[in-house]
């Protein structure tokens, strides 16, 4: 099987190691993984702040580096979530570019999406260790509608022990565009999110969206906090 | 509004109310307890989202045609001995409602929770003329003894915890100080009762309007609705155009779901259903009464893009799951209605001019349309209204030429690469230009990007 890996913009840029871990962990499940040259990002910043020609002039440019029929795969619930329902809502009225969104939409995969629903991936199961919370990002579950699987694969994980985050539904802040806009907003929901997971005694926090994992992990570090954040591709990718 | 937070000063009011602890508990523990109480309230329901689809059709009905159902309401209630006045704006409709007030001599006017009446800024234009208005629902009693507006359409107070209200109820109404919540409502039994009695007319608002009968329909909790609406020989209903529901008999799924949305519980203590005034042999119910049908903009709402808006019924359950809602709190957004029905309607009825700046003031979680008894679109509104923004020139210049340029470079993998080993070589400028609150919360970039080792 082959996919394509749309890296993402802050993974290619800032978490080069969640890109590493996808790759390996789609190789570890006989995939031939492709990434399209000339990706750059899916046009969130600007579409979620409202500018509608800058989203549709990187979105299209996003059609135009992922071609053909191989599923797409990135690490980003929010990145695959704008691909599957804003591309074709942002090209509504251009039919040839419309064909092309609703194409690319009907072939976005988030990674855990793809691990468990094609892959099968937690049948086999992951090597794991310690005690570990997740944080169910909003675009993941209310947009994707990704509520089950990465629950599936920590449960997979051997050896670890998964602990259930309160309020897991609570937005983290991050946003997008907002963490900028509203900072002292953001701040304070992410310095809730904290005292949620620390609550749970958990060694590490997981999660599938780099952006999140990023606005949890600087309120973690201002209080000092020992837990790990991490990708949920970097805790599955490095038992194997 | 007493502190001068307006819509346009969102930013700094968000940021003056994340730093006040105690606004911030209050607001967290009401948000958390409603919250709860809902899903509790709705567990062994067993039919919620068909209940949740027909209610939204039925909303749906209603803003199809709108001014049909308006009309027939307006006959039905005529017919049923109201009088009905129809006003385009805020300004005609307190002008009606003082008219009608000082013809009849009316000097003492008792309240009930009305949003609507807030939208219009009532109770002042009555005062300027002489009136002395009391509002009698027990929050919005503690916020007019503050001098505060409501910061939640349910809960007014919600901002203010027992001990905040009792220091008030100490100082305003000279009882020894307690925060034992039993005492304070009694305390305010005590003073309302004696204004319900002597009142010369009541002013409520209402949850719907029911076209084929010409009813108006009453949730409440307190029976101060209802004294208000049955004790004064005069009642005068004031509620917006859109709370229209075709027939009575489409009410039980509303019954079921406004309540549990709003409060979490299954039934309100008190469902006041008003069918003109006293008749013959009626044991209680006002001598005259006038309802006054608002506009204020919601006929230009209806025709344009971000028209789901008015199928809100305004449960106020977007508002207790919002991020932001629950970490600001209600006076920040600057205007009669909060959280994320609210920053919709403050931007379609004060214009874009006057409030561009709560647009904003969404993480885009949609938590709020997971709740929404009748699935308003809250978060397609909210983009709606981001794009409206930008088109109508009220966005931050900086942001325009950022995103003009992120437009070109997130669409040119030769500029983005370019701007990549940028941002990585001088980071430590980008992390000053961009301030501790948005850069310094990132890490610094990959020394080596993801793209130069991808397979």
């Amino acid at each position: 099987m082959r996919a394509q890996l749309f890296g993402t913009c802050l993974v290619d840029s800032f978490f080069p190691e969640v890109g590493e871990a996808t790759v390996k962990l789609l190789r570890r499940f006989g995939v031939t993984v492709t990434f399209p040259k000339g990706q750059t990002c899916c046009g969130q910043p600007a579409y979620n702040v409202g500018y509608q020609a800058e989203a549709r002039s990187v979105a299209g440019h996003f059609l135009s580096v992922f071609r053909g029929e191989d599923p797409i795969v990135t690490p980003s619930g929010s990145c695959a979530a704008m691909v599957k329902h804003h591309y074709p809502a942002l090209f509504r009225d251009d039919p040839k570019m419309r064909a092309a969104a609703e194409q690319a939409a009907g072939r976005v995969f988030e990674l855990s999406q793809f691990l468990v629903q094609v892959l099968r991936a937690h049948e086999k199961g992951f090597p794991g260790k310690g005690k570990v919370t997740y944080h169910s990002s909003c675009h993941l579950t209310r947009a994707l509608g990704v509520l089950e699987e990465p629950l599936i694969l920590l449960q997979s994980l051997r050896g670890a022990e998964f602990v259930p985050l309160p309020d897991a539904a609570l937005c983290c802040g991050f946003g997008g565009m907002f963490m900028a806009k509203l900072p002292e907003i953001s701040c304070a929901l992410a310095e809730e999110k904290a005292d949620s997971i620390v609550a749970t005694g958990a060694d590490t926090v997981t999660g599938c969206d780099a952006g999140c994992l990023m606005n949890i992990s600087d309120a973690m570090k201002k209080r000092g906090s020992p837990v790990r954040v991490a990708h949920l591709a970097s805790l599955l990718a490095e038992g194997i | 509004m007493s502190d001068a937070q307006t819509s346009l000063s969102f930013r700094s009011n968000a940021g003056k109310a994340v730093r006040n602890q105690k606004l911030r508990a209050a607001m967290k523990h009401a948000a958390d307890t409603f919250g709860a109480k809902r899903i509790d309230a709705f567990a062994p329901v067993a039919d919620v989202e068909a209940m949740r689809d027909r209610a939204s059709a039925i909303r749906e009905e209603v803003l199809k045609n709108l001014p049909r159902y308006v009309d027939q309401f307006v006959a039905s209630a005529t017919r049923a001995g109201a009088t009905v006045h129809r006003a385009k704006d805020a300004t005609v409709a307190k002008e009606i409602i003082r008219k009608i007030l000082a013809d009849r001599g009316a000097r003492r006017i008792v309240k009930g929770k009305s949003m609507v009446s807030e939208e219009v800024d009532l109770n002042a234009h009555l005062e300027a003329a002489g009136m002395e208005v009391v509002e009698t629902d027990l929050g919005e009693y503690i916020i007019q003894l503050e001098g505060e507006a409501p910061s939640h359409i349910i809960v007014p107070a919600i901002h203010k915890d027992r001990r905040q209200v009792g220091k008030l109820f100490s100082e305003r109404l000279g009882v020894p100080y307690s925060d034992d919540p039993q005492v304070l409502t009694r305390t305010a039994r005590k003073v309302l009762r004696e204004k319900f009695l002597s009142a010369d007319a009541g002013v409520s608002g209402a949850n719907f309007a029911a076209a084929d009968t010409g009813s108006l329909v009453l949730f409440t909790n307190e029976g101060n609705g209802r004294m208000v609406t049955t004790v004064p020989p005069l009642h005068v209903a004031i509620l917006s155009i859109e709370k229209m529901i075709p027939s009575l008999a489409d009410f039980p799924d509303f019954i079921r779901l406004l309540p549990r949305s709003a409060t979490g519980q299954t039934i309100t203590s008190y469902v006041s259903v008003i069918t003109g005034p006293r008749k013959p042999g009626d044991a209680t119910g006002a001598k005259e009464l006038h309802i006054v049908l608002l506009d204020n903009g919601r006929t230009e709402i209806l025709g344009g893009e971000s028209r789901d808006i008015l199928k809100c019924i305004r449960c106020g359950a977007c508002m207790n799951v919002c991020p932001v809602y629950r970490t600001v709190g209600g006076h920040a957004y600057g205007w009669t209605y909060p959280g994320p029905m609210g920053l919709i309607l403050t931007t379609l009825l004060t214009g874009m001019a006057k409030s561009h700046p709560v647009v904003d003031a969404s993480t885009l979680c949609g938590a709020c349309v997971d709740v929404c008894p009748v699935r308003v679109p809250l978060v397609d509104i909210i983009l709606q209204l981001r794009r409206r923004k930008v088109r109508e020139g009220f966005s931050d210049p900086k942001e325009k030429a950022g995103m003009a340029l992120f437009g070109k470079v997130a669409a040119s993998p030769a500029l983005f690469a370019l701007g990549q080993r940028l941002a990585g070589r001088f980071w430590p400028v980008v992390r000053v230009l961009g301030g501790k609150d948005v850069a310094g919360r990132m890490p610094a970039p990959a020394k080596t990007p993801f793209r130069r080792k991808a397979p």
